[in-house]
């Protein structure tokens, strides 16, 4: 315990005095900037004129404005904040010789892996606890609406749900650095990863999905039932990526309105009665349970990379050399 | 421990895939000795340094250091052991005493009984001037003599230093092989060192033990040796003849 905690000190003091993390919080400064006065304005415009506007803070998160919502930029570039802070974790203590001298000292071997990861964890936090203040912050003179306790716990879950998702890249990135020594390996293996995971299944399950049930257009009317198995088929390929699992997560919690994650025609007939019945948000407890496999889901692969990486990293036999 | 001996090996046998690394090794060391460690490259020293610091598991056979199991209770060990493996390593954008002040809070140590001590052994590694400098910034000398303050700052009872003397110019093996004779006189710390210059060797080790394809062929006083294989009239004898003559026994 003590021995992670004196490694998660040291890596913290790594990162934040490291070039690498100056640029990337630059970056990401710069872009919640622009998102909160793209977004802010755009929203002005839009509101001008409304009586009584409901749950507006939180679209500050959700709206597009002119280019993309925070939302999506975190889905899009949260998985490369992960790889950036540990693909060399552990590598590079190798390469650096320092790796045996550290387990040389009374801590558990684990303690070394524990204490990278917290760290990881802890810039991650505190990166994403900024931009959502720096966001609200601007938001709030921009557009002049306060955000009730309900947008609050919205936030904060949306928040816990990112922490878990750039984790879980984070987790990947450092076994990825037990298994390659070589430094520019791990980083180039997570980001394949990365581009496999985020963009070539949100592609490659429509294929997919075609290949298990073809559709043409003049079956569909004849087999209605194959356009149910394709759509659903597409539907779970594309739930592989976290990518996905993160976006309709996170959008269903931060916008009350979504009150369902399937596509319109994989409702039931009961479902899509009460979508048209019922106009009003829906309540956050509601909003979780609708997401609850997902966060769940995202949550898991998170714990078993961090553990695949542990029991690697456990098993490994240290040389000096 | 009967006391006098502060490691004892028992058949320690280490195996990677087909190829035996250590084969049934029996080594006792005395408390306060300074125990040189030779045999060609590939031997299986490391390996057995390995072994007795519990960073590496024995496939058979065991071994106790200061009364404990490097394998069993392997954090026990590393509290009293400490180990300088070759080519050390430091944190590179850190200074000499911020790299010591990390290695002594991963072991525990407060940080008020941390600072004076750290100081102290700057100074006897003749490192107290340069103890603000980035260590990547160190020369090969300084960096072996700070690995050693660094092994120090547990106030171990023995030391592993494993080719403490590679590629150190002729007054930073004096200095170094000085350091390490005075660690023995002074604070009665028990050194096992391997190391492939002989002279250097036959000059600090009470006893020296030659390692050959796993195995130990030789272990004693240097004089006891010389006698074994020279005869009682051979008036002069240096490590160097002894363990060429082990090396060229063994090889055939």
């Amino acid at each position: 315990m003590k021995g992670m905690l004196v490694i998660c000190r040291k890596e913290l003091a790594d990162h934040f005095s490291s070039t690498r993390f100056i640029l990337l919080f630059t970056v990401i400064f710069m872009v919640s900037l622009v998102t909160a006065y793209m977004v802010g304005t755009g929203l002005r415009e839009e509101l001008q004129g409304m009586t009584k506007p409901t749950l507006v803070f939180l679209l500050l998160f959700t709206s597009t404005g002119k280019l993309f919502s925070l939302i999506q930029f975190i889905a899009f570039f949260g998985p490369l904040i992960g790889i950036v802070l540990g693909f060399d974790a552990i590598n590079k203590e190798r390469s650096t010789r320092t790796l045996s001298k550290i387990i040389s000292q009374p801590i558990y071997r684990d303690a070394v892996i524990n204490g990278k990861f917290l760290a990881g964890v802890t810039i991650i936090t505190v990166m994403l606890v900024a931009i959502i203040l720096l966001i609200s912050g601007l938001g709030l003179t921009l557009i002049g609406v306060v955000p009730g306790p309900e947008e609050i716990g919205r936030l904060v879950i949306y928040l816990i749900i990112s922490i878990f998702y750039i984790s879980f890249w984070l987790g990947v990135s450092i076994l990825f650095s037990i298994l390659f020594r070589n430094i520019a390996t791990s980083a180039l293996a997570a980001v394949a990863c990365w581009i496999f995971f985020s963009f070539f299944i949100a592609i490659g399950s429509g294929i997919a999905a075609d290949m298990i049930a073809p559709i043409d257009q003049n079956s569909i009317a004849a087999n209605p039932e194959r356009l149910i198995q394709h759509e659903q088929a597409r539907n779970i390929l594309s739930l592989f990526s976290p990518m996905t699992l993160y976006s309709e997560g996170t959008t269903t919690i931060l916008d009350p309105m979504r009150k369902t994650t399937q596509t319109l025609l994989l409702m039931g007939p009961m479902e899509r009665l009460s979508l048209s019945r019922f106009q009003n948000p829906l309540p956050l407890l509601q909003s979780v349970y609708l997401v609850f496999p997902h966060i769940i889901s995202l949550i898991a692969i998170t714990m078993l990379f961090f553990a695949i990486s542990y029991i690697v990293f456990l098993r490994q036999e240290i040389r000096s050399t | 421990m009967d006391g006098q001996h502060i490691i004892d090996c028992r058949e320690l046998t280490k195996i990677y895939g087909t190829q035996t690394a250590v084969d049934h090794l029996n080594l006792t060391i005395n408390q306060g000795e300074i125990f040189g460690f030779l045999g060609p490259n590939g031997a299986g020293k490391t390996t057995t340094l390995l072994m007795l610091i519990g960073l590496s598991e024995p496939s058979s056979g065991s071994a106790t250091v200061c009364g404990f199991n490097p394998t069993r209770e392997p954090l026990k060990v590393k509290r009293v052991v400490g180990y300088l493996p070759e080519n050390v390593g430091f944190y590179d954008d850190l200074n000499a005493s911020q790299n010591m002040h990390f290695v002594s809070r991963l072991n525990g140590i407060p940080e008020d009984i941390a600072l004076p001590r750290i100081t102290e052994l700057l100074s006897i590694v003749e490192l107290e001037t340069e103890k603000d400098k980035k260590v990547g910034n160190f020369s090969r000398g300084m960096r072996q003599r700070l690995g050693i303050a660094e092994v120090l700052v547990k106030e171990p009872q023995v030391v592993f230093l494993d080719e403490p003397t590679l590629g150190l110019d002729p007054d930073g093996t004096a200095r170094m092989l000085s350091l390490i004779s005075s660690l023995s006189r002074e604070k009665n710390i028990t050194v096992f060192f391997s190391s492939h210059l002989l002279d250097q060797v036959q000059k600090i080790s009470h006893r020296v033990g030659i390692m050959l394809k796993g195995g130990l062929v030789a272990c004693g006083k240097i004089d006891d040796l010389a006698k074994e294989k020279f005869g009682v009239d051979q008036e002069i004898h240096t490590l160097e003849g002894i363990y060429m003559k082990f090396f060229k026994e063994g090889s055939k």
